[in-house]
């Protein structure tokens, strides 16, 4: 019974098990539900395990019992034709028959309402918007199935239920607020017996007694503390304008967070030169040769940045941008400096992924491991950062 | 879900449920279930265990989680150095062991004659490994000791509440054995009945201008910590304590310490919010 909707759920990438579905059907069996309503909480409760897919399951609910088609993501299928802007010029010639018969009021329209539920979402909104005139997002826009939105309601309070998608928020993707973080870098931690022996040792004592024939002997030892040293280097001003409040949330948590051994911070503009600098007006400054020397290589680094800078801000000699730090060295080299001395670095960057298809952010993807501003990108670059390259 | 034999909880009279919670409350309980619900802090997670226990006449168990707890603390407790202690200096039989086995609540839960509810409270405060741990007990409901060589079994399953402030990822093969329900705040109609489960007799125009400026500053989306149900329960009091006109509190919003806890978002509230009442209300004078 019910098993497309199944694998409606599995293609959501909601994570339901067999083990779930066989509880669900056990729970059919009983009888326990009357009505689609029923249904649609009990499926929901036995099924989904994390408010984050609720919206994912919506849209599987809606799919499955109104016959409806869903929303496409936009990532999977705008930004997959995104990322070749070589498509703008072919438009397929039934593609070409379906625009036209369609009225392009109201695609336009549907157009704006699906751009503004993304700005919503994205931090950068913006850029987005800015963007949306030129690039080929545009284009994308008038793809028929681009932008598709649910039907109107009726039929079951469920379904509506489900059109609401008021759980969307609750999703992985979006950007994230500072206990968000904070509780993602929670996750970067290795505990150590380190400092004085203050912690007894419960099981060892009853052991060495025991030995003793009795005698009470109390064994102490290190209580466990986190031996993570983190250094954050993070890109301000310039094109990062619009993401200063995201990296503020990260530098926050990061600061705040107090489990770390050392916690170093520095900024950089566009690309690390030289010189980082300690303050976010760059006016103290400290060589990166000396951070390289002075650091060990056990510190995790976290760079943050867009990394979308000119060709020659990059890989060229004086090619900072700015005027009064003209830098000896490339800052490529330097990047790959940093790469090489550090056990586990790795480049978090605000913008989305599609956006990605550019020179500089390739190149820097190649030294270090990127990963998007959110919360999803946050939790695998910090599984990336705990285990050993 | 009619006619059906298990006890069906429909909230009580101090604690308002939605539809969605009671029904997924039922599912737990239909299928002898962990449910574990999360959700904002102060919506209630915890006052919902004891909102099941009073409505279904059931005693309730509370397990707290903290940072330490282990789950073998949950099944039962081997004194080992009491016993060690009573073998030199104490008078009491120390060859027995059973003396010094401690059920925990786990084990109390499931030793009770009657069925009772168990809160096991703030799960994700303990040991990653900690929900793993309980797996096999959580589905057979009975473990064994193997100090005494007994297994304690259950005589009727209790009905397990789990809450979780989703500080750590809970184990996947512990949520797949779980029925989970996810509280979201209450919307401002079920804040009013909420409201008045804890103040019977508040003035309809103070409940109203509480609200309304309680759901403003909850849409400021810069503060670290919202204001949530508790804070806003302690809030109305201290208004109906302090005797504040209702007309008073969207302008002045008294004692707004009550509910930002949070120094920076204090500052931030007299900084945006206030200063920006004083201007507009200066205008209005000079008009």
């Amino acid at each position: 019974m019910f098993t497309y909707f199944f694998y409606l759920l599995k293609r959501r990438k909601v994570p339901v098990s067999v083990t779930e579905w066989m509880t669900l059907m056990e729970a059919l069996a009983s009888g326990c539900v009357g009505d689609l309503d029923d249904f649609y909480y009990m499926a929901r409760a036995i099924l989904v395990k994390s408010e984050a897919y609720y919206d994912q399951y919506d849209v599987a609910f809606q799919e499955y019992f109104k016959g409806i088609e869903p929303p496409p993501e936009i990532r999977e299928q705008i930004l997959d034709w995104l990322k070749d802007p070589l498509n703008r010029m072919a438009v397929s010639q039934e593609m070409q028959a379906l625009l036209d018969s369609l009225d392009l009021d109201e695609l336009l329209q549907e157009f704006e309402k699906r751009l503004r539920e993304q700005t919503e979402q994205h931090d950068g909104g913006g850029y987005w918007i800015g963007r949306g005139g030129t690039s080929p997002f545009g284009h994308s826009g008038y793809n028929p199935a681009g932008i598709r939105i649910g039907g109107e309601g009726g039929g079951g309070r469920a379904i509506k239920i489900a059109q609401e998608r008021r759980f969307r928020n609750y999703r992985h993707d979006i950007t994230l607020d500072v206990r968000q973080i904070k509780l993602a870098l929670k996750d970067l931690r290795q505990l150590r017996r380190v400092g004085p022996l203050d912690e007894l040792a419960l099981e060892e004592t009853i052991d060495a007694t025991a030995r003793n024939a009795g005698d009470i002997e109390l064994i102490w030892r290190r209580s466990r503390q986190n031996a993570v040293k983190l250094l954050l280097l993070m890109d301000v001003g310039g094109s990062m304008e619009p993401y200063a409040q995201l990296c503020n949330r990260l530098f926050s948590a990061a600061h705040s967070a107090s489990h770390f051994k050392d916690f170093q911070y520095y900024y950089f503009h566009n690309c690390v030169y030289d010189y980082l600098y300690k303050d976010i007006e760059r006016s103290d400054t400290v060589g990166t040769a000396h951070i390289l020397q002075t650091l060990e290589p056990d510190y995790k680094v976290v760079l943050v940045g867009d990394a979308r800078i000119g060709t020659t801000e990059l890989t060229h000699r004086y090619g900072s941008i700015s005027y009064y730090e003209p830098n000896e060295t490339p800052g490529i080299v330097w990047l790959k400096r940093i790469g090489e001395h550090f056990n586990h670095a790795i480049w978090l960057n605000p913008t989305k992924e599609y956006y990605w298809n550019h020179a500089t952010v390739m190149a820097i993807g190649r030294l270090f491991p990127m990963f998007e501003l959110t919360l999803e990108g946050l939790d695998q670059s910090i599984k990336k950062l705990v285990v050993r390259r | 879900m009619s006619n059906h034999d298990f006890d069906r909880f429909q909230g009580s009279p101090d604690y308002v449920a939605s539809e969605e919670l009671m029904r997924t409350v039922n599912v737990a309980i239909a299928l002898e279930r962990p449910l574990l619900v999360r959700g904002e802090p102060g919506t209630g997670k915890t006052m919902l265990a004891s909102s099941i226990a009073r409505a279904l006449g059931k005693q309730m168990i509370v397990w707290n989680i903290k940072s330490t707890t282990k789950a073998q603390e949950g099944l039962y407790v081997y004194d080992t150095v009491q016993r060690l202690n009573d073998s030199r200096f104490g008078d009491r039989d120390v060859s027995d062991i059973k003396h010094y086995i401690k059920l925990g609540k786990l084990g109390e839960s499931f030793t009770s004659p009657e069925q009772v509810v168990l809160l096991i409270d703030e799960i994700d405060k303990a040991d990653l490994e900690f929900p793993n741990d309980l797996l096999n007990e959580l589905d057979e409901m009975s473990f064994y000791i193997p100090e005494t060589r007994e297994t304690i079994n259950t005589v009727k399953r209790p009905i397990v509440i789990i809450t979780s402030n989703a500080e750590k990822e809970l184990p996947d093969a512990f949520l797949r054995r779980c029925v989970f329900h996810y509280i979201e705040f209450p919307t401002p109609e079920i804040m009013e009945r909420i409201i008045k489960v804890h103040f019977p007799d508040i003035q309809e125009k103070l409940l109203g201008a509480a609200l309304k400026t309680f759901y403003t500053l909850r849409d400021i989306d810069d503060f670290r910590k919202k204001p949530s149900t508790a804070e806003l329960i302690d809030w109305i009091y201290a208004l109906i304590v302090g005797g504040i006109p209702h007309e008073r509190i969207a302008k002045e919003i008294p004692f707004v310490g009550a509910l930002i806890k949070k120094e920076t978002d204090y500052a931030y509230f007299m900084e945006h919010v206030m200063n920006r009442r004083m201007n507009t209300y200066g205008m209005r004078w000079r008009d």
